[in-house]
Parts: C-alpha cells; sequence; structure tokens
C-alpha cells in the first residue's frame, strides 16, 4: 500500500517542485504571472480538442523512441542510440518509398514501415552485439552509432538519394502523396500515436506473461546466474536490442510517411534524446510510456501559445521539460524514505 | 601568391587552421570531461554547459564591453552547471548518465531563452595572437591567428596532466576514480572529491562555450554549437583519460572537420558528411579494438559507471 502511496506521490512532488522552479523563472525573470502561464500551458496542452490533437502528434514518436531505451534497460543495458535509430530509420523508410513508387500504396507503405524497423533494428542489434561478443560499452556505442547515423543521413540526404529539386533543405525525391499513412480516421493525429501504443502494449504483455520476458528479467537481475541457468543471454540482448531499434525506426519511418513526406535533416530534431528521458521517467515501464510521453508531448505543444500570448521565448518549454526531467531523476531518491516505514514491515 | 596558386596544399593548410580554429572548444570540453571521469563521475550533460557558457559569456561581454569578463562569467556558470550536475549524481540511487542529458536539455533551454535579447547584437571579440608575421601567404598568416583561448587550453592540458601524476590532489582524483574503497582506506571523502572535480570539468566546457560566441564563429545564436560539448565522450575516450592525449585529440577532431569544406573548396564534393563522421568511426573502432568481454577498455577509471 506505501509503496504504491509512493510510486504516485514521489513523482507528483518532483512535478510541483520543477513547476515552482519555472514559475520563479517566468515570475523574476520574465516578469509574467506564473499562475496565467500554467492556465495558458494547460489550454495549449489539454483545453480542447485541437490541442489535444496537437499534444498526442507529439507524443507519438517520443513513444516509440522510448522503447528504444526500455527494452534494453530490462537487461541492465543502457542504450541511448535511439536518435540513430530514428533518423536511419526515416532514411531507410523514404528509400524504400520511392524505390517502391508506382506500386499500390499499401505495399510501399508497408515497405517503407519493413525497411525502417530492419535499419534501426540492426542499427541499435549492433550495439548490443559489441556489448555481447566484443566487451565494447553499450552506451558509448549507441551514442558513437547515432553520431554516424546523422551523418550516414546527410550523406545519403546531400548524395546518392538528394532529389536535385530541394535546393534550400537537400531531402530525399518525396514519397509521393498517395503513400502517405495519413491520419486516424475522426482525428487530425496520424497513426504514429496507434503503432506506438500497441507497440507499448505488445511490449508490455511480452514482458509480463511470456517465459522470455520473465528470463529477460532474470538476466536483468543477475547476468551471471542467467548464464548458469542455460539462457542464451546473448540472444536476448540482440533481441531487445532489435526490437527496441525497430520501434525507434518506426517513429523516423512515422516522421517521413506521415508529416515530412521525404527524408531530411528534420529527422534529426532530438525525438530520440527525449526518448531516452521518457524511458527513464517512466522507470522502462511500457505502459507508464504512454503518459510519461503524453505529458511531455503536451508541454512542448503548449509553446506556441505561450509565445503568442505572454511573448515568452519559445524555449520556454524546453526548460521546463528539463527541469522535470532533472527533477523526476532526482526524485528517484526519495523511494523508499518518503514515507515512515511501519516497525516490523 | 594568390589565392588559387597554392592548389592542393590548400587542404592540408586548411586543415592546420581549422585544428587550430575549431579545436579550442573540443580541448576545453575534454579535458574538462577527463578530470571528471578520472573521478569516477560522467558528464553527458557539457553540450549544455557549452551553450549555457557561449550565451552567458556573449551577454556579459556586450553588457560590459569586456570580452575576458565573459569567459569569467562563463566559467562560472560552467562550474555551477557541473556542481549542479554532481550534487544530483550524489544522491543515491540516481542515474547520471540520464542526469547528464537532463541537464544537456536544461541548459540549451535555458540558454536559448535568457539568450533571446542577445541574437541581433555585436559584442567585443577576444582577438587572436598573429603567428604567421613571417608568411606574405594570406591563407599561412590567416591559418597561424592564434586566440589566447587556445594556448590557455595547451597549458591546462599540460598542468591537468602534470597535477593528476605528480600532486596529492591527483592522486585523490585518480583514486576516487579506480577504486572507492582506496580513497576511503586514505580518508578522502569520494562525493566532495567527485563534485570539486565535476565541477572544474564544467568550469573548462563553459570557457569553451566563450570561445564560441566571442571567438569563432564569435556570435550568439541557437545553432551556434554544432554538438562540440557531446562529442567531448567520445574524445575522452578516444584519448583514453589522458589530458595530453586529448589535447591531441581535439586538434585532430578539429583537422577532421575541417577536411569536408577545405575537399569542398578544390572540387571534391563527394563524401562531405562521411568524413565528418571520421572521429566517430575512429572512437568506435578503438574500442572495439581494444576492448575484450574479459577487459575493459585500457585507461578507463575503475569506477566509471558507464564504461564498465
Amino acid at each position: 500500500m506505501g509503496q504504491a502511496l509512493e510510486r504516485i506521490a514521489v513523482p507528483m512532488l518532483a512535478l510541483l517542485a520543477s513547476a515552482f522552479l519555472f514559475g520563479l523563472l517566468l515570475a523574476v525573470y520574465a516578469r509574467v504571472d506564473p499562475l496565467e502561464a500554467f492556465a495558458l500551458m494547460y489550454q495549449g496542452a489539454f483545453g480542447s480538442w485541437f490541442s489535444w490533437q496537437n499534444t498526442l502528434s507529439r507524443a507519438a514518436p517520443l513513444i516509440l523512441a522510448a522503447l528504444c531505451t526500455a527494452l534494453p534497460a530490462r537487461l541492465g543495458l543502457v542504450i541511448i542510440g535511439n536518435e540513430g535509430a530514428v533518423v536511419l530509420g526515416g532514411v531507410a523508410g523514404a528509400a524504400m518509398g520511392v524505390a517502391l513508387a508506382g506500386a499500390p500504396p499499401l505495399v510501399v507503405q508497408l515497405g517503407m514501415i519493413v525497411a525502417g524497423m530492419a535499419v534501426g533494428g540492426l542499427w541499435v542489434a549492433l550495439a548490443g552485439a559489441l556489448r555481447q561478443w566484443r566487451g565494447v560499452n553499450e552506451t558509448i556505442a549507441s551514442l558513437l552509432l547515432t553520431y554516424i547515423a546523422i551523418a550516414l543521413m546527410n550523406h545519403l540526404v546531400e548524395g546518392p538519394l538528394r532529389d536535385p529539386q530541394s535546393l534550400n533543405k537537400p531531402s530525399t525525391a518525396s514519397i509521393g502523396d498517395a503513400n502517405m499513412i495519413g491520419t486516424i480516421p475522426g482525428m487530425d493525429v496520424h497513426w504514429g500515436l496507434v503503432f506506438g501504443i500497441i507497440a507499448c502494449l505488445l511490449v508490455y504483455i511480452f514482458l509480463s506473461f511470456t517465459t522470455w520476458g520473465f528470463a529477460m528479467d532474470v538476466i536483468g537481475g543477475n547476468a551471471k546466474t542467467a548464464r548458469m541457468m542455460g539462457l542464451n543471454v546473448g540472444r536476448y540482448v540482440l533481441l531487445a536490442c532489435g526490437v527496441g531499434g525497430a520501434a525507434a525506426g518506426i517513429a523516423g519511418t512515422v516522421e517521413v510517411a506521415a508529416v515530412l513526406g521525404r527524408a531530411n535533416a528534420s529527422l534529426a530534431v532530438g525525438y530520440g534524446y527525449a526518448g531516452i528521458l521518457v524511458s527513464f521517467l517512466a522507470r522502462h515501464n511500457p505502459l507508464a510510456i504512454i503518459p510519461v510521453a503524453i505529458l511531455l508531448g503536451g508541454i512542448a505543444a503548449s509553446g506556441g501559445l505561450l509565445q503568442r500570448r505572454l511573448d515568452l521565448p519559445d524555449a520556454a518549454v524546453v526548460v521546463l521539460q528539463g527541469i522535470i526531467f532533472v527533477a523526476i531523476l532526482a526524485s528517484e531518491t526519495l523511494y523508499g524514505r518518503l514515507l515512515p516505514r511501519k516497525q516490523g514491515s | 601568391m594568390s589565392d588559387g596558386e597554392l592548389g592542393i596544399w590548400g587542404v592540408p593548410l586548411a586543415m592546420l587552421a581549422g585544428a587550430i580554429r575549431v579545436s579550442t572548444p573540443f580541448l576545453f570540453v575534454s579535458i574538462g570531461e577527463c578530470l571528471t571521469e578520472r573521478s569516477g563521475r560522467i558528464n553527458l550533460g557539457l553540450e549544455g554547459t557549452l551553450v549555457m557558457g557561449a550565451m552567458s559569456a556573449y551577454g556579459v561581454a556586450l553588457g560590459t564591453d569586456s570580452p575576458w569578463l565573459g569567459v569569467l562569467v562563463a566559467a562560472g556558470v560552467g562550474l555551477l552547471l557541473g556542481a549542479l550536475h554532481a550534487a544530483i549524481c550524489q544522491l543515491p540511487r540516481v542515474n547520471d548518465i540520464a542526469t547528464g542529458i537532463g541537464l544537456m536539455l536544461f541548459a540549451t533551454g535555458l540558454a536559448f531563452f535568457l539568450g533571446k535579447p542577445f541574437i541581433q547584437p555585436k559584442a567585443p571579440n577576444l582577438g587572436a595572437i598573429d603567428l604567421g608575421w613571417w608568411s606574405d601567404i594570406p591563407q599561412v598568416r590567416q591559418a597561424l591567428q592564434v586566440n589566447y583561448l587556445f594556448i590557455l587550453g595547451v597549458v591546462l592540458a599540460f598542468a591537468l596532466a602534470w597535477a593528476l601524476r605528480n600532486t596529492r590532489w591527483g592522486l585523490i582524483v585518480r583514486l576516487a576514480g579506480e577504486s572507492v574503497d582506496a580513497a576511503l582506506a586514505i580518508g578522502a571523502s569520494v562525493g566532495r572529491v567527485r563534485l570539486i572535480a565535476t565541477s572544474i570539468g564544467g568550469a573548462f566546457a563553459g570557457v569553451g562555450g566563450a570561445f564560441l560566441s566571442l571567438y569563432y564563429p564569435g556570435s550568439w545564436n541557437e545553432g551556434l554549437s554544432s554538438g562540440q560539448g557531446l562529442m567531448a565522450v567520445a574524445l575522452v575516450i578516444f584519448a583514453r583519460w589522458d589530458p595530453i592525449r586529448c589535447l591531441w585529440a581535439s586538434l585532430l577532431f578539429g583537422a577532421a572537420g575541417a577536411i569536408s569544406p577545405a575537399l569542398q573548396s578544390i572540387g571534391v564534393t563527394q563524401g562531405y558528411y562521411l568524413f565528418s563522421a571520421a572521429p566517430y568511426v575512429l572512437t568506435l573502432a578503438l574500442m572495439i579494438a581494444t576492448c575484450s568481454p574479459a577487459r575493459s577498455l585500457r585507461g578507463a577509471p575503475g569506477e566509471l559507471g558507464a564504461v564498465k
């Protein structure tokens, strides 16, 4: 009982502290009434159907990118290569979309998703493989792979895959309007949200109700014990990294297939890095990823309104996100200490 | 000699010029990160510190007309951000990798938030020493325009290497990084050592940011940093946690960044971006070559969780 209460109370406390600090910054530096600002933020994030759609659209790539950190974390691996998988997933999707031009839209769309999943999955699995068989630290390797992925994207988009007509912002050729995956019926939110929620549910079911999921928890608890039990640790490392990378890859593909229509530098705008933090805030729990991503998407969505009404710089919402991340990460230390324990329990 | 006559020799010259000019921020963030990691802590947030340093240095230089006061303030801001990172990571069960990324987001956001008014006006420049006075070739003279901060960085790299090896303070930092038990055995407070090492590391990164906004490129805008702070982590591994090797690695990273524009200027346009990825490929190759499942990277501090 106490534990469940703590799991709600600690993040709430961290959120309150963040709101206080951000309010202080607004009141002291920007001379803006913090309460008015928060009311506006609520309106811009969740106040109307329009803002909800904006929020959900922004949450979609975060949900998918977060899985790239959350799944390997079950094995005790810290993967921070999400951005690389997002970017390459987008490029692979666009390349496949262009290559399949002329085929029926459904074929093109499926091809794009498969390409994005495969490339994103392989990219992150590479970091896992290096860890497993060469002892290379997976955190640093996946960070380096992100830089290499962004350079590769720039190379492909400016060179071999470039559409000569894209002058100001080098891009691949367009995948064609007919092949865009469009929005969820009745909403102005693209299908990435549905993919993300389905992916989180599948991962949750997989981790909670299958032997493989149980095996992953055993490995995460103690890899040596797992090996003695005869578990093939390498296979699970590849699986977790591959599936996580594939999820981040879809995030990139969906950006191309639903928003941008082509691959270019707009893929590398930090969904991957934000995904790392979403995963940590959700304590790597696939179901918690969804609300955390929606909260952060909401904060991002409210930036425009703050800018228009209160003349605040658009970076204001980034500051708030940063404060929330740091506060929640720091609040990790409060677990088990917040509430007085009953004797003997 | 005129511009075109240098021909193919323009490429190595441009790389030298680029190495000297572009490497300074790399140098500062990498020796800062090196010190932090030698004490057993990793700070992934130096990118944010760099941007905050750049913004505060520019703002102060603009307000007081003194660029050096700007550098000083940037160091102070970096110190505070470093101390904040260290203080949070010291709490039990807090993950230092995630905290670093969180602080990176916070500091870049804060820099853009507070730095909005500084985007237009022009602040005074730090200036440079002209080491190319002996040459008639304009490119050579330009290449040898060396900023004071570069020289300061070189001095700091050697000083840090010496201090880590030869002073009591250096020994304690290395102990905190290699073995907490050993550090406790000689009565050192590991938490305090890491707090100091991370704060000083942050101050270095702040100065690196001041170089960006006050010398090269020499202005403040939101696209100022091209990820130099993030690269610091790769650089320190590449340099295997040695400040003097950080200096060479920074020059190499600077030169690698200058290859692409230089090649483009003589008409080679293919593979522009692939060259810029060279440092990361090299770092990864180095890690693959020197790691094995039984042994972690040579030279890595034993208590550095992120590299275990």
